[in-house]
């Protein structure tokens, strides 16, 4: 393990050394929400921020992204047939990205790089984007991180971990991406790697986790007998069907894709899209097997928390970063609906033999 | 990385109008590419995705079937804003497919079994590319039952075909109107549960059943294979749900854990009843 | 208001012990500060779970939409006079609806409160007119009219409009606001500065519909944004999709939207939509004398037609 110190007064330097060569995201204030979004020229991203209001998938995969350009116009010998627009960008860096958000890349990419398919946008913006991670040695109060499967100094899926150690940065270089990162950026002061002093900040940061979420019964509970549990219509009586909780999500991934044409030019984009919204399962005939609020609802939490886990059986799709917790209007909250779903069909009463 | 994204490029090259009520067109493309129709290597039971530049893309069933060599075909249902387009095109337009996608019937496991194929309305669409398909490789297959119904005569897809079909005595024809005004009709009458009862064969291990239909013909015909004791494994379906992606990653059309534009649209109705009836 | 729980919970058992209703729609105690869950309950020993204080601002009416059985509601102001919208508009009968007049005192805004403290929030108490803040290592206490939801801060009227029995008496209106002193502002711009204005203002949208959909007013079975023959509006994040569902949805609430404050509440990344739909608020106020939901007796101004209509703006 490599592991090098930023001094904090060479912190903005690097990062606009670095930024000749990559695009740079991170966490920064917009109106009065923080969102996580490219940073502009000497724009120093905002480390102090714990989980930015929207999540930082957007780095790798827009909430609308061009997939196609085309034209309509008889003339053009290429008319009607697709063309991949030309990318000539930077590689990306996420700076300051937390160690929750950087492990939802890692469930995400389940679905986007499977062994039949490999979708060639979310692909290449994943591979090309180099996360810089920030431990979080003071968790949020909704953060349920170490019981969904990562915690506040969870390595997988970044490149580098910072941790603050007050007038400078501890960085574990974790791949040769990172290292990269960290050459241009001209960090190099190496250091021997502070692992007594680290486990120590991380057991520190995990004590002040004091959300959970029990999952263990989840992957052997049938999976019809919970789809038709009891508890679903209370779970989603006050659901207004809006799409916070899977917008801010970092591990919902669902899309729709769309042409749109300006005179005989146009371009056909994927755009996020959300099981919340009844449009979303309605046949061209009429019929909506998800016309329900209370199926949709189910859907969403029996995705994340079920199919899921039937699907890859390895873990639940969730990273316990409390957003959805935090920001749903209404306040439906997974982790009591996690709880109701992994304590279903338990034995109510204890049996003394 | 190949985009699985990418439409081939296609030119229509003819347009049958299918039934009465012109709501249904078959149409024949050729590849503009000539790999691209080696690319587009399919089995019976697999969908495209109809891409039409300005438009969008929609997920219909593949008619023709992989004997037939140089061109694919796709009957269409006028419903949508892409499919209602796609009926004011004319020969010679050029648009794309982008597939083969979806698995298929089961051709392993139904060589040298008895297959009974059952089908209703529109859905007749990839049964048709599996008889063609069976027909072309007729001493793989045991025997061979189609009943396949329409609203009335003139609704019946494919009918010069039918006909053909019906001729042959290596195929048991049982083609079925719900009721028929022209008194030279010579085919059965009732719904396709009614028939299917009549005349498909004695359930047993070598026979298969594949079923694809509205929700309403599939509804009332499971009941009568159930009780000619047809196991849930030997039936088959295919799954209709609103699609994008077709390839499992954009999520419209799951049903519990699976996709159905992924891992199926085809699953034997065991898997089925271990799913919830979200379809 | 906290001690309007006691009695909202005795009102919830007697109605469903007695059988005047089927269903019970209130709040229950949020998993986290300044958030209360809607509720259902159908049985009587249920009734503890309800709870009342300044974090009940989803208006309730969002909920009785297309309902079939006999229901409890509580309503503050503002959800009565939506509840009255929806029985205007057919939504639901009257009849249908046992109606707990909630007299308010506004709603605390937790994102002004997040604002104010000096860090993460894990516990807020209202005491009387003070609002006591807690974080892992600090206490605040605020004044309670300081962290009012800006539409309550100027709302007149704080007391049900149509109950069937109310769950305290009533509270005294304000009558020293001026409810439109942000619209004057904004009137007072420069075609220019609004556009830049608005621009700004509707940047960080993320196209959830929380707004939308938190509003008692947004029952359409197909939002015209939603709309796919003809699609109306592009789906992507191009600002003049974002404006045109923004500036739409504010008319169709026209003469009908009562200020209630759910949609800008709901909304994740804090844009304040209320601006839209306050100036029609405004117009509908000054053109008509309308103020929507007060009344049973009369259709709302946009669908009514009178010969002494104001038609100056008819060019």
């Amino acid at each position: 393990m490599k592991c090098i110190k930023i001094d904090k007064k060479q912190w903005a330097g690097g990062l606009e050394t670095a930024a000749s060569t990559y695009r740079l995201f991170g966490p920064v204030k917009s109106g009065e929400v923080y969102e996580f979004a490219a940073l502009a020229p000497g724009r120093e991203p905002d480390m102090a921020v714990q989980n930015t209001r929207t999540s930082p998938r957007s780095v790798v995969y827009p909430q609308a992204e061009v997939m196609f350009e085309y034209t309509t116009d008889e003339n053009d010998p290429d008319a009607h047939v697709m063309k991949e627009p030309e990318t000539d960008e930077k590689p990306r860096a996420a700076i300051g990205i937390r160690p929750c958000d950087a492990y939802s890349f890692v469930l995400v990419r389940r679905n986007f790089d499977s062994a039949e398919h490999q979708d060639v946008y979310w692909l290449r913006n994943y591979e090309e984007t180099t996360f810089i991670g920030q431990a979080c040695h003071n968790p949020c109060s909704t953060c349920f991180c170490t019981t969904a499967g990562c915690g506040p100094f969870h390595e997988a899926g970044l490149d580098v971990l910072l941790a603050d150690a007050g007038d400078h940065y501890v960085a574990r270089v974790l791949t040769d991406k990172g290292e990269t990162f960290m050459k241009a950026a001209g960090w190099d002061a190496g250091i021997d790697c502070p692992d007594q002093e680290w486990e120590g900040w991380k057991t520190a940061a995990q004590e002040k986790i004091v959300s959970e979420v029990a999952t263990d019964r989840l992957a052997n509970i049938d999976t019809l007998a919970l789809h038709d549990a009891g508890f679903w219509d209370d779970a989603a009586f006050s659901c207004i069907n809006c799409g916070t909780c899977t917008y801010l999500c970092p591990t919902c991934w669902c899309f729709d894709i769309q042409d749109e044409n300006k005179g005989r030019k146009g371009i056909r984009y994927r755009c996020w899209d959300s099981c919340m919204f009844p449009l979303f399962t309605l046949h061209g005939s009429g019929h909506n097997p998800r016309g329900d609020k209370t199926q949709r609802v189910r859907q969403r939490f029996m995705h994340k928390l079920k199919y899921y886990v039937d699907r890859y059986e390895n873990g639940i799709q969730c990273v316990g970063c409390g957003r959805c917790v935090q920001h749903c209007p209404v306040n439906i909250d997974i982790r009591n609906v996690c709880n109701l779903m992994n304590s279903f069909g338990e034995a109510e009463s204890c049996s003394v033999a | 990385m190949q985009n699985p994204y990418y439409p081939y490029p296609v030119r229509i090259d003819d347009i049958v109008v299918e039934t009465e009520d012109k709501n249904l067109k078959t149409f024949k493309f050729s590849f503009l590419n000539p790999e691209d129709e080696e690319k587009f290597a399919y089995w019976p039971g697999q969908f495209a995705e109809l891409s039409i530049a300005g438009l969008g893309e929609i997920p219909i069933g593949i008619a023709s079937s992989p004997t037939e060599k140089g061109f694919v075909k796709f009957t269409v249902n006028k419903v949508g804003k892409v499919t209602t387009h796609l009926h004011k095109m004319k020969v010679g337009d050029i648009m794309g497919i982008r597939g083969p996608l979806g698995n298929w019937y089961p051709w392993e496991t139904l060589e040298g079994k008895n297959v009974v194929i059952i089908g209703g309305g529109f859905a007749f669409t990839t049964l048709r590319s599996s008889i063609a398909y069976m027909l072309e490789n007729r001493d793989k297959f045991g025997e061979i039952h189609v009943i396949y119904g329409a609203r009335s005569p003139g609704m019946l897809l494919y009918r010069e075909e039918l006909a053909e079909w019906e001729k042959r005595d290596d195929l048991n024809m049982h083609i079925t109107v719900d009721a028929a005004d022209d008194p030279d009709w010579k085919y059965n009458v009732g719904f396709v549960p009614a028939i299917t009862d009549e005349k498909a064969p004695e359930a047993d291990e070598n026979t298969y059943a594949i079923i694809c239909g509205p929700p309403i013909m599939i509804k009332f015909t499971q009941p009568v294979l159930d009780a000619r004791g047809y196991a849930h494994d030997h039936i088959i379906m295919s799954l209709e749900n609103r699609m994008k992606c077709g390839i499992g990653m954009c999520s419209h059309c799951n049903v519990g854990p699976v996709f159905v534009c992924k891992d199926g649209p085809v699953f034997t109705l065991d898997r089925l009843n271990q799913l919830p009836k979200e379809y | 208001m906290t001690a309007y729980t006691d009695k909202i919970r005795e009102i919830a058992r007697r109605l469903l012990k007695d059988c005047k209703v089927e269903t019970v729609i209130g709040f229950r105690k949020g998993t986290v500060p300044m958030m209360n869950e809607p509720c259902f309950i159908t049985r009587a020993d249920a009734a503890d779970e309800l709870v009342w204080d300044g974090n009940c601002g989803i208006n309730l009416a969002n909920y009785l939409t297309d309902r079939k059985e006999k229901i409890a509601v509580f309503a503050k102001g503002c959800d009565s006079r939506n509840i009255v919208n929806h029985i205007v508009e057919n939504k639901i009968d009257r009849d249908q609806l046992y109606i707990v007049g909630v007299p308010c005192k506004g709603m605390i805004d937790k994102r002004r409160i997040r604002g104010m403290a000096p860090g993460e929030i894990t516990e807020v108490a209202e005491d009387g007119d003070a609002v006591r803040v807690k974080g892992r290592d600090f206490e605040e206490s605020y004044d309670r009219k300081d962290v009012l939801q800006s539409n309550c801060a100027v709302c007149v009227h704080r007391n049900p409009v149509v109950y069937d029995e109310l769950v305290a008496d009533e509270v005294t209106e304000q009558t020293d606001v001026d409810r439109f002193a942000d619209i004057a502002e904004i009137e007072a711009m420069s075609p220019e500065e609004k556009r830049a204005y608005f621009e700004e203002l509707l940047a960080p949208c993320i196209r959830c519909y929380a707004c939308r959909n938190a509003c008692p007013l947004c029952y359409c079975p197909t939002c015209f944004v939603d709309e796919s023959q003809p699609q109306w509006v592009g789906k992507s994040q191009n600002p003049t999709d974002v404006w045109t569902f923004h500036f739409l949805r504010a008319y169709h609430c026209a003469g009908r939207c009562t200020d209630c404050g759910a949609c800008e509440r709901a909304c994740p990344v804090g844009i304040n939509m209320r601006l839209l739909t306050k100036k029609l608020n405004k117009d509908a106020f000054e053109k008509w004398g309308w103020e929507a939901g007060l009344t049973l007796e009369q259709r709302p101004p946009l669908d009514t037609y009178r010969p002494n209509d104001p038609e100056e703006f008819i060019k």
